[in-house]
C-alpha cells in the first residue's frame, strides 16, 4: 500500500478527514521550505502538497504566481525541490509528499529519470496541472513504474465519462477542483461541492480531496464535512509576503493559520464514513 | 545555399493533420488543467460543424469580402526586385485588411463561431496589439463585451494599438507577471477563460493553444495561401517557387503556407526573431535555437533553460516576441517540408526602410523579419523564378519604436 493510500485509511478508521496544505518550494527562499513542511505536520497536516515553481503557472491565481516568482529568483528548480523531500525524510518517513506543478520541468528532466529521482527523495505522488488523461499514459507509466501515485483533477466541467477515465489512471486520491477558476478564487458553493463529490463518489473508489477556494478554518470545516480530503494553498501562501523581511517567522505563522483549520475541521462531526 | 531545403520524405508529410487529439506528429495536443477539457472539447466539436455548415461558410466569406476587403492583392515589388537583381518578388498584402494586418481574418472567424456557440463576452491575448484590435472590432461589431490582455511592457510598446482597442470599446488590461509580454498577457488570458468559460469565449491569435486552436487559426488564415496560389497561378501561369513569411506563433505564415504543403516544389521559409543575435541569447527565435517541450496547452519548440522554465525572448518587434511556436511549424520543420530561419532586429529595420523607400510601403516590423530574408533570398534565385512574401501588417503602429531608436520624437 503507498503511503498515500495507508494514510487514507489510518484517517477512514478514525473518522478524520485529511488535512492537505499547499507551499510553493523555495517561497521566499529555498532555506524555508523544509522547517515549514515539519511546521505544517506539526501543526495537523496529514498529507504535504509541494508546489514545483514554473515561470508561467496557468492555472494559479495571483498568490502562487507571486510565490513561483519569489522562489524563481532563487532558481529553485524540480531538482531542488527533490532534494527539499530528501531532506525533509530525514526526519518524516510517515508525511506522505505530493509534487504539484507543470509539465515542462518533469518534460526536460525526462519522464523516468524524473520517476526515479523523485522516488529515490521519498515524494509519493505527483499532479501535474497542466497533464490531462489524454495526454499523460507515458508518464503515467514512468510514475506507476517506480510506485508513485498519478493524482489527477476533476472540475466541475468534467463528464461523467472524464470521470471513469481519469479514475482508471489515477491513484492516491482524486483532487476536486471546487471551482471554475484559478487557484484562490473566492466564489466557493459547498451544496455544489457536496453534489459533485456525491457523484465524483459514483465513478472512483479513491478518496476525494477538494481544493481550489478554501479560505478559512470556516471553509475548511464545512468542506470536510462532504469530502475526504481538504486542501489548502492560496490562504496560507497569501502569508509570506509580509513576512519577506522576517523569513524564519513564515514557518510557525503558517503552522498556526493551519492549526485552526486543524481545529475547526476536528470541532466537525463526521456526518458518515466516507466513501473512500 | 540557403535556397536548398532538406528533402521532403513523402511518407512523413501529411495532409491530414492534426489527428483527433491534436497531434502534428509528436507536436500539438491539449495540456490544459481539466477545467478547460470540457470546454475545449464543446469549441472542437463547434468548430467542427460550422466548417462544413454553407450557412456559415456563407456568411464568413461575405464578412472576408465586405467588412475585410478580400482578397488582398498580390503587388509585384518591380523596382524592389529590379534593386535586388534575382526572384520576382510578390507582395501579399496583408497589411491593406481592414485594421492593416492579417490577424482580422481569423478574429472574423472566431467572433462568428462565438455568436453560433452564444458566446456574449470576447476575451484575447495581444502582443503588437494588432491581434488586440482585430478582436476589439470584430467585438464591437457585433455587440459583445471585450476584454483584451496585454504585458504592462507591450502596452508601453505600442501605445498607439492601446488606444485603439479602448476606441473600439474593448477593456485592455495590463498584465504585470512574469516577464509582462505576449506569453503572460495568454497566461492570465487563459485565467479569465477558466473562470468565466460559461458565456466566455476566447479568441486566440495565433498558431499555438490547446487543440483547437492550431488548426482552427490556421483553417481561418489559410484563405491567405488560397489567394496567393490562385493569384500566382492567373498572374504567371505557375507556382512561385518560394514562400517567405515571418514567425512568432506562426499565424501568417501557417495561413500561407498550407495551402501549398503539397505543392513540394515551392520552398517555404519561415523566418522567426535573431533579436540581437542568435549568439547573444537575446532573440525570440525557438525553431532555430530552443528545444521542444510544453507550455499554453500545446508541445512545441521552446525557449527555456535547463530546468524547464521558460526565458525572456527578445525582438524589436513585440508580435514576434513570443518563447514558443505553433505546433504544426515544429511539425513542417521536423519532416523538412518548411525550412525556418532567422533574422536580427538590424536586418528587419533595414528592411523596413527599404521598403518604405524603394515601394512607398511601410511594413510592420514583424513583417519586416520577412523582407529581410527575401533580401538574402532572393538574389540567390534567378528572374524567371518568384517569391512570395507575406506582407502581414501595416508598419504604421511602429513608427514611434523606429523613431526612438534612431533618437528621435514624433
Amino acid at each position: 500500500m503507498s503511503r498515500i493510500a495507508g494514510r487514507f485509511a489510518e484517517l477512514r478508521a478514525t473518522g478524520r478527514k485529511a488535512l492537505i496544505p499547499f507551499v510553493t518550494a523555495g517561497d521566499p527562499e529555498p532555506g524555508v521550505t523544509v522547517p515549514l513542511m515539519h511546521a505544517l505536520v506539526a501543526a495537523g497536516a496529514d498529507i504535504l502538497e509541494l508546489g514545483v515553481p514554473f515561470s508561467d503557472p496557468m492555472a494559479d491565481g495571483p498568490v502562487i504566481q507571486a510565490a513561483c516568482e519569489r522562489a524563481l529568483v532563487h532558481h529553485t528548480s524540480l531538482r531542488h525541490v527533490l532534494e527539499m523531500v530528501h531532506e525533509f525524510r530525514a526526519r518524516d518517513a510517515d508525511t506522505p509528499v505530493v509534487l504539484m506543478g507543470y509539465l515542462n520541468p518533469i518534460e526536460v528532466m525526462g519522464y523516468e529519470d524524473f520517476a526515479r529521482a523523485a522516488a529515490k527523495a521519498g515524494v509519493d505522488g505527483v499532479l501535474t496541472v497542466d497533464l490531462p488523461p489524454e495526454e499523460a499514459h507515458d508518464l503515467v507509466q514512468a510514475l506507476q513504474a517506480e510506485t508513485l501515485d498519478p493524482i489527477f483533477l476533476l472540475s466541475p466541467t468534467s463528464s461523467g465519462a472524464r470521470m471513469d477515465r481519469i479514475s482508471a489512471v489515477a491513484s492516491g486520491f482524486i483532487y476536486y477542483v471546487s471551482i471554475k477558476g484559478v487557484t484562490g478564487s473566492s466564489q466557493l458553493d459547498v451544496s455544489a461541492v457536496a453534489g459533485k463529490v456525491t457523484e465524483i463518489r459514483g465513478h472512483t473508489g479513491l478518496p476525494v480531496g477538494v481544493g481550489f477556494g478554501i479560505r478559512d478554518a470556516e471553509a475548511a470545516a464545512r468542506v470536510a464535512a462532504v469530502a475526504d480530503a481538504v486542501v489548502v494553498g492560496s490562504a496560507l501562501v497569501s502569508r509570506v509576503p509580509e513576512l519577506l523581511a522576517t523569513p524564519d517567522r513564515i514557518p510557525e505563522t503558517l503552522a498556526a493559520v493551519l492549526a485552526e483549520m486543524r481545529a475547526a475541521m476536528d470541532a466537525v462531526q463526521p456526518q458518515a464514513a466516507s466513501g473512500g | 545555399m540557403a535556397t536548398q531545403a532538406k528533402s521532403v520524405d513523402p511518407q512523413a508529410l501529411r495532409l491530414d493533420l492534426p489527428d483527433e487529439n491534436g497531434h502534428f506528429g509528436p507536436y500539438g495536443g491539449r495540456f490544459v488543467a481539466e477545467t478547460l477539457m470540457g470546454p475545449l472539447e464543446e469549441l472542437r466539436l463547434a468548430y467542427e460543424k460550422y466548417l462544413g455548415d454553407p450557412d456559415f461558410q456563407a456568411e464568413l466569406d461575405q464578412d472576408l469580402a465586405h467588412y475585410v476587403g478580400r482578397p488582398s492583392p498580390l503587388y509585384h515589388a518591380e523596382r524592389w526586385t529590379r534593386k535586388l537583381g534575382g526572384a520576382q518578388i510578390y507582395l501579399k498584402r496583408e497589411d491593406l485588411n481592414h485594421t492593416g494586418a492579417h490577424k482580422v481574418n481569423n478574429t472574423v472567424g472566431q467572433a462568428l463561431l462565438a455568436t453560433r456557440m452564444g458566446k456574449t463576452r470576447i476575451i484575447g491575448e495581444t502582443g503588437a496589439g494588432q491581434h488586440g484590435v482585430a478582436t476589439a472590432t470584430v467585438a464591437a461589431r457585433l455587440g459583445l463585451e471585450c476584454v483584451i490582455y496585454m504585458g504592462a511592457d507591450d502596452i508601453i510598446r505600442q501605445a498607439p494599438n492601446v488606444y485603439r482597442m479602448r476606441l473600439l470599446g474593448a477593456e485592455v488590461v495590463a498584465v504585470k507577471s512574469g516577464s509582462r509580454t505576449l506569453k503572460d498577457a495568454l497566461n492570465e488570458a487563459m485565467r479569465d477563460w477558466v473562470t468565466n468559460v460559461d458565456n466566455t469565449f476566447y479568441i486566440i491569435g495565433t498558431v499555438a493553444g490547446p487543440h483547437p486552436y492550431p488548426a482552427m487559426v490556421r483553417d481561418f488564415q489559410a484563405v491567405i495561401g488560397r489567394e496567393a496560389r490562385a493569384q500566382m497561378l492567373e498572374r504567371t501561369g505557375k507556382l512561385p517557387d518560394a514562400l517567405v513569411a515571418c514567425v512568432g506563433g506562426g499565424s501568417n505564415a501557417i495561413g500561407l503556407f498550407h495551402p501549398f504543403l503539397a505543392d513540394t516544389e515551392v520552398q517555404m521559409y519561415g523566418v522567426e526573431a535573431a533579436g540581437d543575435g542568435l549568439d547573444t541569447g537575446h532573440h525570440a527565435a525557438p525553431l532555430c535555437a530552443g528545444k521542444p517541450g510544453v507550455l499554453h496547452g500545446n508541445r512545441t519548440y521552446l525557449m527555456e533553460d535547463a530546468d524547464g522554465q521558460i526565458i525572456e525572448t527578445h525582438s524589436v518587434s513585440a508580435g514576434l516576441d513570443y518563447p514558443g511556436v505553433g505546433p504544426e511549424h515544429a511539425w513542417l520543420k521536423d519532416t523538412g517540408r518548411a525550412r525556418y530561419v532567422s533574422v536580427t532586429d538590424q536586418q528587419a529595420l533595414q528592411a523596413f526602410h527599404d521598403l518604405t523607400r524603394i515601394e512607398g510601403i511601410i511594413p510592420a516590423l514583424e513583417s519586416s523579419h520577412a523582407l529581410a530574408y527575401v533580401t538574402q533570398l532572393a538574389p540567390t534565385l534567378s528572374p524567371e523564378q518568384s517569391i512570395v512574401v507575406n506582407l502581414s501588417g501595416r508598419g504604421d503602429k511602429d513608427i514611434n519604436t523606429v523613431a526612438k531608436l534612431e533618437g528621435l520624437e514624433v
